[in-house]
């Protein structure tokens, strides 16, 4: 898709023909400003959200200085992104504690933002911290919303409180009165999803608010919400003075423009984003990751940490380079089953790529056990046939599958899915060109 | 009333907003590139998307200048009709027995636009039975019971966490021995870049080709209104799988307009059939284009 090309990409075309090494000029920062806008626009960012940081971007950039190691483009690029970075604020994950306990959580949000599985999802997370926590259904319309709220209840090992379809005030009183006798110290509330033009239900917010004295008022939204995410949280922050947002589904391939429209219009921080519907699937708000993904650059930054918990950066941009080069071997494929293990899904990672989920990537499913019998397979190989796996003949294959106690079918097995893996990572590579 | 006066009225809010800046541009009578400027920036309002409105502008300067027209009426004319061309007027039309396939990203409200399409076909004189084929997410089976009670339909359900082609198995074999017009498979919510997900969504298509294959087969997918530019991937994606012959628009109740729609029947050529204007069981309606095209600008 042409549309989804890579910004580095346009904005090194703007600059082709250019060999200035001097400053910026103001005619070359327009032109590089055009591709900013259809990117950020692209990613969702409210118009005139990209209208007013492009002004300020360019203000900026006009008369900086080329860094020696970057060309124009690039240098651009690091300006964008370094707003974009500034922009979006910085990581504040935490959530405060209210002096009087319990401390009441408020979950709002339109309409299937996923504010009952947040729910559950935030109920493990504060456990895993020493807290003891009450969810309370409090959505009292959408049918069978108490039921699901109760699985999740569950599935967190968190308590549960529900009184039916009674008046959403008095069940949240209920059940703050409920967590301070039996000795929750954090009460999450589950309202109702909402369209915010719904005024009535909107002042029932209020009055659960003033209520049971809420210490934070968390803003649940899709991530892949359009223009329209502007509205929203204008009018919930301005409705009920939101402390904080949470950004859910961010595990599809949605560029998550949104996240600087809420952010510019409320200021209020981007708290956590949901990545995933085990309820294990929460994570801090990385901006710079966020800033990368906004301008279609992909999920990077995150692809990497995971990589990380089982090697170094050093490796992974080894690995990367590997990658790009074509030069991917055994020994390459032998680490990559470590690390894989614990990214999980490579077809999941890969489709955190904006545009790269359209890849045909086969079926690349991995489990433990396999990753186990693969292992041994390679490890059973000699360091030239590891390098070059191109001479493993049928009485190599034979003496492999001997040596690791396997069938020299599931040896021909692994070479194929090493080959299909080298094919998968030469259109991954041909089509996005990953930023490493 | 029907859809005019509902569209007009869940798209009120923002209309007024939108129309009162859109009747000033007009009634300058100067169609300048300051005019297409503002144009531009009130169709992407609109999740029409860069592409898209891009092309609508040209088309649009293109009869403008063709006619050389200066009354603002008519130059507001001239851009109702390039979107409503875009949209088409497709209805949705099927053959008993007929089996539809709904799917759709998580939270788009897909149980909801099973329970109202229930709802419509019943009205119509069809018999109904609901496939509860989303066995995944916590307690859709309730809510998609409590849809079919509404609509006094029978619905076929397994334990969740079982197998969704099964569900899907036992209602064509239901729907088959009594006779029944209109299968409706509920699915669960799934992200279009989750390949296992997506290849579970493949069998169940699958499954009902081959135990149904005298049936009619329509394939929906359900769209969130306030969803941005990542519609154009969802339904490309899906419809990559499963072949989508149109989409239902949900949520227009609110302040967003699903622009979004304009570029995906303009990439794609598939049109958009129902839109859900609100949360009772009437609120789900045919899609008129000309409607929508008055509600959205």
């Amino acid at each position: 898709m042409a549309a989804f090309a890579n910004l580095t990409d346009r904005i090194n075309h703007v600059f082709a023909k250019l060999r200035n090494r001097g400053a910026l000029t103001e005619l070359e920062i327009k032109q590089a400003m055009r591709e900013v806008r259809v990117a950020l626009l692209e990613a969702d960012v409210n118009f005139s959200v990209a209208k007013d940081f492009i002004n300020k971007v360019t203000e900026l950039a006009v008369g900086e200085e080329i860094l020696k190691s970057l060309t124009p483009g690039q240098q651009v690029i690091k300006i964008v992104n370094e707003q974009l970075v500034e922009l979006l604020g910085s990581t504040q994950s935490k959530l405060g504690v209210s002096p009087k306990l319990p401390t009441v959580i408020m979950m709002c949000g339109l309409q299937g933002a996923g504010k009952t599985t947040m729910c559950g999802k935030l109920a493990l997370y504060l456990q895993k911290q020493g807290k003891r926590v009450l969810l309370c259904a409090d959505d009292v319309y959408r049918p069978a919303a108490i039921k699901q709220l109760e699985i999740v209840a569950n599935k967190a090992k968190a308590g549960f409180f529900e009184m039916g379809q009674k008046d959403p005030t008095d069940i949240a009183i209920k059940a703050v009165a409920y967590a301070e006798k039996n000795g929750y110290d954090t009460v999450v509330i589950d309202t109702a999803g909402r369209l915010h033009i719904n005024e009535e239900l909107m002042d029932e917010l209020k009055a659960i608010k003033s209520a049971v004295n809420v210490y934070e008022t968390l803003l649940v939204v899709d991530s892949m919400t359009g223009q329209d995410a502007v509205n929203v949280a204008k009018t919930f922050d301005e409705q009920l003075d939101i402390t904080g947002v949470i950004m859910t589904k961010l595990d599809g391939d949605t560029r998550g423009g949104a996240t600087l429209s809420i952010k510019a219009v409320t200021g209020k921080p981007i708290k956590f984003v949901g990545t995933g519907e085990k309820m294990e699937d929460l994570e801090p708000f990385h901006p710079d990751r966020m800033a990368s993904r906004i301008l279609g650059m992909g999920d990077v930054l995150t692809l990497i940490e995971k990589a990380q918990t089982a090697i170094d950066e050093e490796q992974a941009l080894k690995l990367a380079k590997k990658i790009k080069e074509s030069n991917f071997d055994l020994n390459d494929y032998l680490e990559q089953f470590e690390q894989v293990a614990k990214m999980g899904d490579l077809n999941d990672i890969v489709g955190m790529i904006p545009g790269a989920s359209r890849l045909k990537l086969g079926d690349k499913k991995v489990d433990e056990a396999q990753i186990k019998r693969n292992k041994a397979i390679i490890q059973s190989m000699t360091k030239e046939e590891r390098a070059n796996p191109k001479i493993l003949n049928y009485s190599r294959r034979k003496r492999i599958a001997k040596g690791c106690g396997l069938q020299v079918q599931d040896v021909n097995r692994l070479i194929k899915q090493y080959e299909q893996t080298c094919d998968m990572m030469k259109k991954v590579t041909k089509s996005k060109r990953l930023p490493f | 009333m029907g859809f005019f006066k509902k569209i007009i009225d869940g798209l009120k809010k923002t209309k007024e907003k939108i129309g009162v800046k859109l009747n000033q541009l007009f009634k300058r009578g100067i169609y300048d590139d300051d005019f297409y400027d503002e144009l531009e920036f009130i169709l992407l309002s609109a999740d029409i998307g860069e592409e898209t409105t891009v092309d609508i502008i040209d088309e649009l300067r293109e009869r403008m200048e063709g006619d050389r027209v200066s009354d603002p009426e008519k130059a507001n004319r001239y851009l109702r009709d390039v979107l409503t061309d875009i949209l088409g007027d497709e209805k949705f039309e099927f053959s008993s027995p007929c089996v539809i396939l709904v799917s759709g990203v998580n939270g788009v409200g897909k149980t909801t636009t099973i329970g109202k399409l229930a709802n419509i076909f019943t009205k119509q004189g069809k018999s109904v039975v609901i496939a509860a084929a989303d066995t995944f997410r916590a307690a859709a089976g309730e809510q998609l019971e409590v849809w079919a009670n509404r609509a006094k339909v029978r619905i076929i359900k397994h334990e969740e966490g079982s197998d969704p082609a099964a569900v899907v198995f036992d209602a064509i074999s239901s729907a088959k021995s009594r006779g029944t017009d209109v299968v409706l498979v509920d699915t669960a919510g799934r992200l279009h870049n989750k390949k296992n997900l997506m290849e579970e969504l493949k069998k169940i298509d699958r499954v009902i080709d081959r135990e149904f294959p005298e049936a009619d087969r329509k394939n929906l997918i359900v769209l969130d209104a306030t969803t941005g530019q990542n519609a154009i991937q969802q339904v490309d994606i899906f419809n990559e799988a499963i072949d989508i012959d149109g989409i239902v628009l949900t949520k227009l109740d609110g302040t967003a307009k699903g622009g979004v729609v304009l570029a995906i029947k303009h990439d794609m050529d598939i049109p958009v059939y129902f839109v859900g204007v609100g949360e009772s069981i009437d609120d789900l309606l045919e899609f008129d284009a000309a409607s929508y095209v008055e509600g959205i600008i």
